[in-house]
């Protein structure tokens, strides 16, 4: 029997179109516009203006506290603007626009595709040059990862775990990069390791990945203290706290981060931007985005500079089908619904999909019969139903009491229920407000 | 039989009795003092526990009143100026006259100034809308139509326009007790002095874009032009992050502003037509 975590959980359909798809370099844009917060933290601070050159490498926007990271040039151009545009929900963001010109990188990347195994630096200084680097969780929730490997005063971090699942349908990225660049997660699992000082990494990959598996445990058997864990197909086992939970038993307790149990999480592109920083001196300005879709031409995965738009990505893939309903960046489950073409990828764009028409309409709205559906499938045992009352009716102070800071927003709720309620929607509002209320609490 | 009945009447007669000393005694020792004039003022109150004066209802506030020694900055907004000079005679104290207010939406995107550029089919509130994503057209700044505000009135004095989709206010039922303003997640409504007639001279627009991306976003947009501010001769108008704003306490409705404006974003109500020239601009028609 195949482990899995222990409560709730739902099996969407896969789709997974494009994995059989070999990455693809997407070919430079024209031009970039680069948002300053990519990332959960306070934003950086742009260190460019109008007007200057930028080489591939160079840091635009610095860090602007401990929980923020650098954002670098993806491209080498002029800087035609440090201005606001639109995000993915419509609300305009700090960015940076760049004008592309040519390809040229700052002196120091190793641009070879040679893999060095051989690690020369201390634990204090990966963590150091992971900071410089602006590297992210790239599984979506981009938080920085240099604030994970300092674990908090009085907590040990007793195993790593690298994030293979890609649970959510559709998307193919983490499984591409898995299977291509396979040698260097090995060693970007060392770095990681040993930044945090501990001797065990397990790499947990949902069972519909069989080549992955293979192919990771292949390479283990070279390096001490990895391994590979298969795992059922279960959807949300890709949040952290599932994850800890299918590989190692423990239970992540309500309001404490993975460390509590003595785990790190950390994406599989994640431990890939690791080794590029430190092995190969490459900041973090391009990433694997699966663009898929049923009506979709080809669905491919493309290596894509941060601050290329979507547009470009579409395009590539054939561009967009006359029945498309919805773009979604992310994947169906956790993904959001894009309102222009001209939003950029982030570290954060792990996919975009291209919806049809007839899939993408919610269903009407009906009454709650109470089959308690939401509950069974909620995999951190909250009950959805009633913090969606709660939400509707703005009872905050009750609905922190039920936990609802919990919540993952896995949206395994709003998949399953019968009566099309639209679960997540009130309790990610909820959610809002009660983190609101703690935050003006503590002041 | 008989004997039965009188053992009955004694028992519950002395229980009644011995009931009533502990009572008395409980009463006395747990008496709450109240003043008698918290009373009063709440029977004076309208009773609409609408929360507009900034206290949990008619009761909070009396109580507030009693306590008080000056009237100062305590109103009533329902009951307004009759309320309050009730409220002062009961209590002895002197009322402040307010002048009375009354909601005002300022969004005039109707779907023909303000095209549509997305969909969102989620939940339908304005506060889980606006938190998710800007809105359906290139406006970040203009009414979702989803009615948060008309389900706060407890008045019925805001319905949703059949057609443009945008809430109106009635302005006769309108008691500027402020639920509209806190619910609006756009802070699109403003309570804004009532004038005579109901007349009005309003900036109909919360746009702080740069004028180029506004219009583009929507045709009646406030571009920040600043026509206004110098046309007008009671400086009643000023500007901020490319929006004019006109003061009402300062507006004397002398609607140079509106000639000027144009882009047509401020919007005159209830005004008789011009002699001179016959209103163009005139987009939404009085409710009433």
């Amino acid at each position: 029997m195949l482990k899995t975590f222990k409560i709730g959980g739902v099996h969407p359909p896969e789709n997974k179109l494009s994995k059989d798809k070999k990455i693809e370099v997407l070919p430079l844009p024209k031009t970039v516009f680069i948002p300053v917060a990519q990332h959960i933290g306070a934003p950086a601070t742009p260190v460019v203006k109008k007007g200057d050159e930028v080489k591939v490498g160079q840091v635009i926007a610095q860090s602007s506290s401990f929980v923020s990271t650098n954002i670098h040039s993806s491209v080498s151009g002029k800087v035609t603007k440090v201005d606001f545009s639109a995000d993915s929900s419509g609300y305009p963001k700090q960015g940076i626009f760049i004008a592309v010109d040519g390809d040229e990188w700052i002196e120091g990347i190793d641009r070879s595709e040679d893999l060095v195994k051989e690690i020369s630096v201390d634990g204090p200084e990966i963590v150091k040059k992971i900071q410089e680097a602006g590297i992210v969780g790239l599984g979506g929730a981009t938080f920085p990862t240099h604030v994970k490997l300092v674990p908090p005063k009085g907590m040990k971090a007793e195993v790593l775990l690298i994030n293979g699942v890609e649970c959510e349908p559709y998307l193919t990225s983490d499984h591409r990069l898995m299977l291509e660049k396979a040698d260097e997660i090995m060693v970007g699992i060392q770095l990681l390791m040993k930044a945090m000082g501990v001797d065990k990494a397990v790499i947990g990959i949902e069972n519909n990945k069989p080549d992955a598996i293979k192919l990771l445990n292949e390479k283990c058997s070279a390096y001490k203290g990895v391994s590979v864990q298969p795992l059922k197909v279960q959807y949300p086992q890709g949040g952290e706290k599932q994850l800890i939970n299918a590989v190692t038993g423990k239970e992540v307790p309500s309001g404490a981060l993975p460390i509590a149990v003595g785990a790190v999480v950390s994406n599989v592109g994640t431990a890939f931007a690791v080794y590029e920083a430190i092995q190969k001196n490459k900041p973090l300005f391009e990433r694997v985005v699966t663009v898929t879709g049923k009506g979709l031409e080809k669905p491919s995965n493309f290596l894509v500079r941060v601050g290329t738009a979507t547009s470009e990505l579409i395009e590539a893939a054939g561009g967009v089908p006359e029945n498309t309903g919805k773009i979604i960046s992310g994947g169906p489950m956790m993904g959001r619904a894009i309102a222009s073409l001209d939003v950029p990828v982030t570290k954060g764009t792990s996919g975009l999909l291209l919806i049809q028409e007839e899939e993408s309409k919610r269903e009407e709205i009906q009454a709650c019969i109470r089959c308690s559906r939401c509950t069974s499938v909620c995999p951190m045992g909250l009950e959805p139903y009633l913090l969606m009352t709660l939400g509707e009716k703005q009872i905050f102070d009750r609905a922190e009491n039920e936990r609802i800071m919990d919540c993952i927003e896995c949206g395994s709720c709003s998949y399953t229920c019968p009566s099309s309620r639209p679960l997540l929607d009130y309790i990610r509002f909820g959610k809002g407000k009660v983190g609101a209320m703690i935050r003006s609490r503590k002041k | 039989m008989s004997i039965t009945v009188v053992y009955t009447i004694v028992t519950l007669a002395v229980i009644g009795a011995a009931a009533a000393v502990i009572l008395y005694f409980v009463a006395q020792k747990f008496k709450v003092v109240e003043d008698p004039r918290i009373d009063d003022v709440d029977e004076a109150l309208p009773g609409a526990n609408c929360g507009g004066c900034g206290y949990a209802g008619c009761r909070a506030f009396a109580e507030a009143c009693v306590k008080a020694s000056a009237l100062g900055d305590l109103n009533c907004p329902v009951g307004g100026n009759e309320t309050m000079n009730n409220v002062a005679s009961i209590l002895g104290l002197e009322a402040v006259k307010k002048d009375p207010r009354v909601a005002y939406i300022r969004c005039n995107g109707t779907c023909e100034h303000r095209p549509k550029t997305s969909s969102f089919d989620g939940a339908t509130t304005c506060a889980i809308a606006s938190s998710v994503y800007s809105g359906e057209s290139g406006c970040q700044y203009g009414c979702l139509g989803y009615g948060d505000c008309y389900d706060a009135c407890d008045f019925d004095a805001i319905v949703m326009h059949p057609e443009t989709g945008i809430p109106e206010i009635i302005d006769d039922k309108c008691v500027a007790c402020g639920a509209c303003v806190d619910a609006c997640p756009k802070d699109l409504i403003e309570l804004r002095k009532k004038m005579p007639k109901n007349r009005k001279v309003v900036v109909s627009c919360r746009n702080q874009d740069k004028g180029g991306v506004a219009r583009k976003a929507c045709s009646v947009a406030c571009i920040g032009c600043g026509k206004c501010v110098k046309e007008c001769p009671f400086d009643a108008i000023t500007m901020e992050n490319n929006l004019a704003y006109i003061d009402s306490d300062k507006c004397k409705l002398c609607r140079k502003c509106v000639a000027v404006c144009p882009t047509g974003a401020i919007i005159e109500e209830n005004f008789p037509p011009r002699k001179v020239k016959p209103v163009e601009k005139k987009e939404t028609k009085p409710v009433n």
